[in-house]
């Protein structure tokens, strides 16, 4: 037999491989049996309950510390302002900040203290980070992630939330609902006023700045650089949910202005009603994407910018 | 219940201590499944003190029927009760502890336990141990207030009187002379529980052969449905005259479907339900089943124990109690079928009720299969008349020399010369029920009663008259033949063989049982 025959046969022998047969193999479903309704495990039925266990958390810390925190130390080099916040805190809390980056989450809880860091659930999207069973894993562990539908209100979701709450654990929300697709700020969905006004528990506006930069949605792999984190005042939820919104938002504004320059002439700008809007400006779309400066993803000018620098090598 | 079609994968057929994997003829041929386990008894220890407590019928609590200075008689029913038998804590241990605090709480010394044994062989200590639990058996079989009913003491039975219909009404002294009975019970099948419960098990062999005959078992259609049962109707005048006599407060459990431990799973499923696990846990146990020797297989599968749960308890006065045991009993295992169908197959077991720790002999097999499992109706048998009934169980021509001794003989002597029910009943019975070696060994060893052997063959008396002939698929083809059926090697030797009876083309019903379960068929 040739080489060619020999191979067409065992080609042959794979391609016409049958199913092996039952009970070795897969048995056929009855045709006159519907099948049952799938038991959905991934989305918003991920249960995650098992990463909120005493050895998970204890795994996790370490993952913290040894992972995540010297991870993004080298990448996004934070500088964490507010902290001195914490001394006056009680919780359980809602973190709520902006999101423009992957990198926002672990950011956050890397520039948390200790103390807060290892009692924070995420909500995070049940569509994005729980659609594999591996990603679900993966997050559920790494960020004690919880999944939440972002595109409708579902009550599993946040009675499985506001019973964290009550159980004394911190929640990690981004009231945009998603990243930023533009390096703006999107308008803020209800969940965490709504959660706090339900549970009594303050919401504490969270600014990160820079990761946008870093870590763009799109973007497959991070660039170096520097960020800053920026705890603000604790929020209690004494207005309706509707004002708390916006109040959350306006405090995040605040805290974005803090981080570009500083906090008394924030506080100033704040008082006379001229906080830079988070969503940027009302222009067209160019003028948007113009006035934050170049493109994070312009690999070429920033190579050019890094050689521009002096002293070469800083 | 499904149709099989060629989709259909092949179904699992139980053949004693293993199985078998058949295809049925697609298009004409229908499966019966139990239904899924209903959900147990939350709690049912506080479920037994609140039927002990709030009881049905015309009956007041059991406390107030507790007295100190009475006699008071506690029967439960015997090791034939449940299939297989289950995990502990054993139903019988839970009533019977519950039982016991109220009667310590009352003040009652005078407590006697009694095995509603019949004609059963007595139970050993580890038996009873299991059934009632270590605390109950070392605080009363010491003091030799743990007794097993004996249907052959003269000196322990006592004629409380006789029925309309003559029935003689011959009880257990001890019974007899109590003030209050309480007799607890497992109702694993619809025939169980009721007024059977004490004119089968607390009575001798001169009272229990009014019931146990050819006529009142070919005239109940079926056992499993009282008010068409004459073994029933036989038994509820009996038991009706002893509650003149005696207080008799009953107490009945029903259990849940689930019959075998998580280890064998896919014997509770359906087939095409069998993902990775089951098909894993199938190949591995038939493999290794194949290993090992006859004797070592039994005994792997007489050591299986069922994880049944309680899924209701209810106490008070018979009649009351059992209606309210059976709406529970077919809320668990009632199965609609559609009309008769030619052929019926049955796979039995490895083990049966008179086979518990011993060997399923083939009078057991026959008694199994065309009584038990046949009678498993309400309405109408699942084949119609002039059928077929197909058994898949290996037969094997053995039997147990001390729990079955007289089975030997009427196997080897009375079935080689008549099948016929009537001539046996009418020449042979009396001889082997009177027999003194048999009421001997019955007595003082391990042994059915002489006659047990007869009522055995009584059972399937009406499935005898009902079908046309019964095949026995993978059985030794000797013992078969002794019994009057037809041997088969396969299952579709067996359905040619059907052919020839009920003409080409048969349609086919398979009853997949266990996990047991009731055909109402239309």
């Amino acid at each position: 037999m040739s080489t060619d025959s020999a191979m067409r046969t065992v080609s042959q022998l794979f391609s016409s491989r049958r199913p092996l047969p039952f009970p070795l193999g897969r048995p056929t479903w009855p045709s006159t049996v519907p099948y049952p309704p799938k038991r959905e495990k991934l989305g918003t039925h991920y249960d995650t309950a098992w990463a909120r266990r005493y050895p998970v958390r204890a795994a996790r810390a370490a993952y913290t510390e040894l992972v995540t925190r010297p991870v993004m130390a080298a990448v996004a080099r934070p500088r964490t302002e507010g902290l001195e916040r914490f001394d006056r805190l009680q919780g359980p809390v809602i973190f709520a900040a902006n999101h423009a980056s992957h990198l926002d989450a672990p950011l956050i809880l890397s520039a948390l203290p200790d103390r807060w860091q290892h009692r924070v659930v995420t909500l995070a999207a049940a569509d994005y980070f729980f659609n594999s069973r591996l990603r679900a894993a993966y997050f559920a562990f790494a960020i004690n992630a919880l999944p939440i539908e972002r595109t409708k209100v579902s009550r599993s979701s946040t009675e499985q939330a506001s019973a964290l709450l009550e159980d004394g654990w911190n929640l990690l929300i981004f009231p945009e609902g998603g990243r930023s697709p533009d390096g703006w700020g999107q308008q803020h969905r209800g969940g965490a006023a709504w959660l706090a006004a339900r549970s009594g528990r303050p919401v504490v506006p969270v600014h990160v700045q820079g990761t946008w930069r870093l870590l763009p949605r799109g973007s497959k792999r991070p660039y170096f650089g520097t960020t800053k984190v920026t705890f603000g005042a604790p929020i209690a939820p004494t207005e309706p949910v509707r004002s708390l919104v916006g109040t959350i938002e306006d405090a995040l504004a605040a805290l974005a202005d803090e981080a570009a320059s500083d906090w008394w002439s924030a506080r100033l700008r704040a008082a006379r009603g001229e906080t830079p809007p988070l969503r940027g400006p009302e222009a067209s779309g160019w003028r948007r994407a113009w006035a934050l400066g170049p493109s994070p993803k312009d690999r070429a000018r920033r190579r050019a910018e890094r050689s521009e620098r002096w002293p070469r090598g800083s | 219940m499904l149709e099989v079609d060629r989709s259909t994968p092949p179904a699992l057929i139980w053949h004693g201590e293993g199985w078998r994997l058949e295809r049925l003829p697609p298009e004409r041929s229908r499966i019966v499944y139990a239904p899924e386990p209903l959900p147990p008894l939350a709690d049912p220890d506080a479920a037994i003190r609140e039927a002990l407590l709030s009881p049905l019928g015309d009956c007041p609590p059991l406390p107030a029927l507790l007295r100190p200075g009475m006699r008071l008689t506690i029967a439960f029913d015997d090791l034939s009760l449940p299939l297989p038998p289950m995990k502990r804590p054993d139903n019988r241990q839970r009533v019977i502890e519950a039982v016991l605090d109220m009667a310590a709480a009352a003040g009652v010394d005078d407590v006697t336990l009694v095995a509603a044994l019949g004609l059963h062989r007595r139970m050993t200590e580890a038996e009873l141990r299991h059934a009632l639990g270590d605390r109950v058996y070392d605080a009363f079989a010491p003091q030799g207030r743990l007794l097993q009913h004996d249907a052959e003491d003269p000196d322990g039975l006592v004629l409380v009187g006789r029925t309309d219909h003559g029935e003689e009404v011959e009880v257990n002294r001890r019974v007899a002379e109590s003030d209050l009975l309480v007799y607890v019970n497992i109702n694993l099948v619809a025939m169980d529980g009721g007024h059977k419960s004490t004119s089968t098990g607390l009575m001798s062999y001169r009272s229990v052969r009014h019931h146990h005959n050819v006529r009142t078992l070919a005239h109940s259609r079926s056992l499993m449905d009282q008010p068409r049962s004459e073994l029933h109707s036989s038994a509820w005048r009996i038991g009706r005259l002893l509650g003149e006599h005696i207080k008799v407060f009953q107490v009945e459990t029903t259990l849940n479907n689930d019959a075998f431990p998580p280890q064998l799973a896919f014997l509770q499923k359906r087939e095409w339900e069998w993902g990775l696990r089951d098909r894993a846990s199938f190949v591995a146990a038939s493999q290794g089943l194949q290993l090992l020797t006859e004797r070592s297989r039994r005994s792997l599968f007489q050591s299986i124990l069922a994880p049944h749960q309680m899924t209701s308890v209810q106490a008070g006065e018979v009649e009351a109690v059992h209606a309210s045991t059976i709406a529970n009993l077919h809320r668990q295992q009632l199965v609609d079928v559609e009309g008769q169908t030619d052929v019926v197959i049955f796979g039995l077991p490895h083990v049966g009720p008179y086979n518990v720790g011993s060997i399923m002999n083939p009078l057991l097999v026959m008694c199994l299969g065309l009584g038990y499992f046949f009678n498993m109706y309400i309405g109408k048998p699942l084949v119609r008349p002039g059928g077929v009934v197909i058994l898949s169980h290996p037969t094997p021509w053995a039997f147990h020399p001390v729990h079955h001794p007289s089975y030997i003989d009427f196997f080897e002597e009375v079935l080689a010369a008549t099948t016929d029910p009537a001539e046996i009943e009418k020449t042979y019975e009396e001889r082997f029920a009177t027999d003194p070696w048999y009421r001997h060994l019955y007595r003082t060893s391990y042994a059915y009663h002489g006659v047990h052997p007869f009522y055995m063959w009584y059972w399937g008396v009406h499935a005898l008259e009902h079908a046309a002939s019964t095949v026995v698929v993978g059985g030794d083809r000797r013992a078969v033949r002794r019994m009057g059926f037809k041997p088969a090697s396969t299952l579709a030797d067996a359905l040619e063989m059907a052919e020839d009876q009920v003409g080409r083309s048969p349609t086919v019903t398979y009853f997949r049982c266990p996990p047991l379960m009731l055909a109402n068929v239309h």
